[in-house]
């Protein structure tokens, strides 16, 4: 194509018979032409960008995009799943060209992300938390999400191998499927370490509620609690609160070590940076975006913070590797003999449930061990 | 706003040609729009103090604005549609205001309000769907005006302070909706986002034809305009003034004071479950968390800068559409934080609630003081 047009060029400037135009023109075409194979890709965020957690964890992965050549990268943060979330795409599209766009909180996606997707057939869009189903949505759209319930099970055997108490600590947003396999997975990984650790969590109701948080962090810590994790949209409130309070902490979403340094074990991150590299180079290159994409710590699409300097050498062991087996896959977090703190069965001798499991996506169990109740 | 002020006065008399009267009357006029646009003026001068302070150009900052508000077709639809709820929002504030209430929790009313309509909506599904989007509107309204008329009836009967009570059953009305999606009215299929069950796409209420902004920016205004109607031309309206100014003045008068509080609360919690339903019908679909979006709060804000005047609200709600329109852009274009327009909306609203004090303070709109032959002070 680029012959193409510089010989037309040529031909046109022929006549005009002007040698340092013609040298002009060449050497201003490949700008042009960067130019034309260049893409605008657009993230919202349900909040703040620099939340130590959810919304930050997409952030950092767009930040990484930011030196690829050819993409440019256009954000909005703390857009509500309202109306606003669907003018703020429109807005991309219309106002800044996007042609691919990552609406990254979970409620964007229905009605927001598919009325927008019926309105522009040629803008592509993906959403974090693999609703997309090829039955029922269209080919413009598309799901990503991560099997981060591992890395929760990591942070529990380290949290199994920190804890005098044998008690720990988790502040819940809801009791919703993902919710429920990252309680049920810390304990597991803590029982791995030794089974009389028991977990206590407390449900604020909300996904963002500072106050809360905090209050629920307290009473976990006033009752014994000695570790203390989260499945919150910003860790931060619960890693200062428990850091203040002395207990330790293993991390969520993001990166939380620079707000407790000392207090710090772990924690389970997204690596979303992966995931979006791996989107805007199939962009780039021309092909069909893939509609639905998982992946969990062998694909890289979830990662461990560094281990905290208050992590012991047994536990340094253990989670080498366990996390070693994990990579290897085939890993089963919730298998038999496994009862609810109800006491029901939720997983006989012999069964095993890997990561994939769609079983696993409409869990609404605690599993023994668990001080809490779903509703 | 046809009427005349002047009396059979010399003034009359000295009136050549009709000029003075139509001066008078503009004069009187022009302090309800000179003062809050000095006031919006003074707001954008301190604000770009604000924006030079943080190292940008404000030149730029309005500039990306009004490209983002109002600069293009799709920017103006989507102002408009990002204040339609805002309308009916601010009314809960405005009409519990004119008898000198101040009712800031409409949210609740909100939430209750979608969630109430949400399921008349799933309950109904089969039947014809005027039917139901107009008892989904009635639903709606209803669960609203039950929760704000509350508050008046516990303000007037229980002296308990509507403010705190407003906001405090706001809250109970977010766990109650919480309650209700997680729980009774849960659709099985919504794993990780709780939710009822989604409407039929013949429930729902459609876009303004031309336009893609939906049907609630009309109720939107016609709300506003009868409900300046009631306040201004209507015996309740000037009996609501009055027990506004002084309840003890109206008691005396014999105005059934309890039932005006009652009632005007009960209205305005209706129009804010009205703007819930809207909500529900034309945006979401179903009723999930997404409903305690903050509407009811920002309405707060543009019922104060419209002065509780029914009226001004519709102007205001589509200046903060616009604001909050822009501000995406803002983001995106100035690399600023969301924050930004926070900061202006919060700068315009202390600046105009300051301007309140100058009502009346100047000479200039009132003719009344105007300089006249001595002679004459003895008319006025």
């Amino acid at each position: 194509m680029t012959g193409k047009f510089m010989l037309s060029r040529r031909d046109l400037l022929k006549t005009s018979a002007a040698g340092a135009a013609l040298g002009l023109a060449s050497a201003a075409f490949p700008i042009r032409a960067a130019r034309a194979a260049a893409a605008t890709v657009g993230f919202i965020y349900v909040g703040p960008k620099d939340d130590y957690g959810y919304n930050q964890a997409h952030a950092e992965g767009a930040a990484s995009l930011k030196g690829v050549e050819g993409i440019s990268i256009v954000e909005e943060e703390n857009v509500p799943e309202t109306v606003d979330v669907q003018k703020t795409m429109e807005s991309m599209i219309n106002l800044d060209g996007a042609s691919l766009i990552f609406p990254t909180s979970f409620g964007y996606f229905d009605p927001h992300m598919l009325a927008m997707c019926a309105k522009f057939p040629d803008v592509q869009f993906r959403h974090c938390g693999g609703m997309w189903n090829k039955d029922k949505h269209p080919m413009n759209a598309g799901s990503y999400f991560g099997y981060i319930g591992m890395g929760q099970y990591l942070n529990g055997v380290v949290a199994g191998h920190t804890t005098k108490s044998k008690k720990l600590g988790f502040v819940a947003a809801k009791p919703i499927p993902q919710v429920l396999l990252n309680i049920n997975s810390f304990l597991l990984g803590a029982r791995a370490v030794d089974p009389a650790i028991t977990c206590q969590v407390i449900f604020t109701g909300e996904w963002s509620l500072a106050v809360k948080e905090a209050e629920a962090t307290n009473a976990l810590i006033d009752q014994g609690a000695d570790v203390v994790t989260c499945h919150v949209d910003s860790p931060k409130v619960v890693v200062e609160t428990a850091a203040g309070r002395g207990a330790f902490i293993c991390g969520y979403h993001a990166n939380q070590s620079p707000l407790a340094p000392e207090k710090y074990l772990t924690g389970a991150e997204w690596n979303w940076a992966k995931v979006y590299k791996m989107f805007v180079d199939d962009l780039m290159a021309g092909k069909p975006l893939p509609n639905f994409t998982r992946g969990g710590l062998a694909d890289g699409f979830v990662k461990m913070s560094p281990l905290g300097p208050a992590v012991g050498e047994a536990a340094r062991k253990q989670f080498d590797a366990t996390l070693a087996e994990m990579m290897k896959g085939g890993f089963s977090v919730i298998k038999g003999p496994l009862k609810s703190n109800k006491g029901a069965v939720v997983a006989t001798e012999g069964q095993a449930f890997v990561e994939t499991a769609i079983e696993l996506e409409s869990m609404d169990y605690l599993v023994e061990g668990v001080v809490g109740s779903t509703a | 706003m046809a009427d005349t002020v002047s009396s059979p006065d010399v003034r009359t008399i000295l009136d050549v040609g009709g000029y003075r009267t139509a001066l008078e009357w503009t004069a009187r006029r022009a302090e309800a729009f000179v003062i809050p646009l000095a006031a919006l003026v003074v707001g954008m001068v301190l604000f770009s103090l604000f924006v030079l302070a943080v190292g940008k150009s404000p030149v730029q900052l309005y500039e990306t604005m009004w490209r983002g508000g109002f600069g293009s077709w799709f920017s103006i639809q989507n102002s408009l549609s990002r204040s339609a709820p805002l309308l009916l929002a601010a009314l809960c504030v405005a009409l519990p205001a004119r008898l000198g209430l101040v009712v800031i929790g409409g949210e609740g009313a909100i939430v209750l309000g979608g969630v109430a309509a949400a399921a008349i909506g799933v309950a109904l599904n089969g039947a014809p769907s005027f039917l139901v989007i107009l008892l989904m509107g009635v639903g709606g309204a209803a669960a609203g005006g039950i929760w704000i008329g509350v508050v008046g009836a516990l303000r007037h009967y229980r002296a308990v302070n509507e403010t705190i009570s407003s906001l405090l059953m706001a809250y109970i009305a977010i766990a109650l909706m919480n309650h209700l999606v997680e729980g009774p009215l849960r659709d099985p299929a919504s794993l990780n986002k709780p939710s009822t069950q989604p409407l039929a796409d013949i429930y729902r209420v459609g876009n303004i034809p031309g336009m893609e902004v939906h049907w609630g920016l009309v109720v939107g205004i016609i709300a506003c305009v009868l409900s300046w109607l009631l306040i201004e031309k209507t015996r309740w309206g000037f009996a609501a003034r009055i027990a506004g100014g002084n309840v003890r003045a109206a008691q005396v008068q014999g105005l059934a004071v309890g039932p005006l509080i009652v009632g005007f609360t009960a209205l305005a919690g209706g129009f804010a479950g009205l703007a819930g339903m809207l909500e529900i019908a034309a945006v979401q679909g179903s009723a999930n968390g997404s409903l305690a979006a903050g509407y009811g709060y920002t309405g707060i804000l543009v019922a104060f800068l419209a002065r509780h005047n029914p009226l001004a609200i519709i102007p205001v709600a589509i200046l903060l559409g616009g604001i909050d329109a822009s501000g995406g852009l803002i983001q995106r274009r100035m690399d600023l934080p969301d924050a930004t327009v926070l900061v202006l909306q919060g700068m315009l609203f202390i600046v105009i609630l300051f301007s309140e004090t100058f009502y009346g303070r100047f000479k200039l709109f009132n003719p009344d003081l105007w300089q006249r032959p001595d002679f004459l002070r003895g008319n006025v």
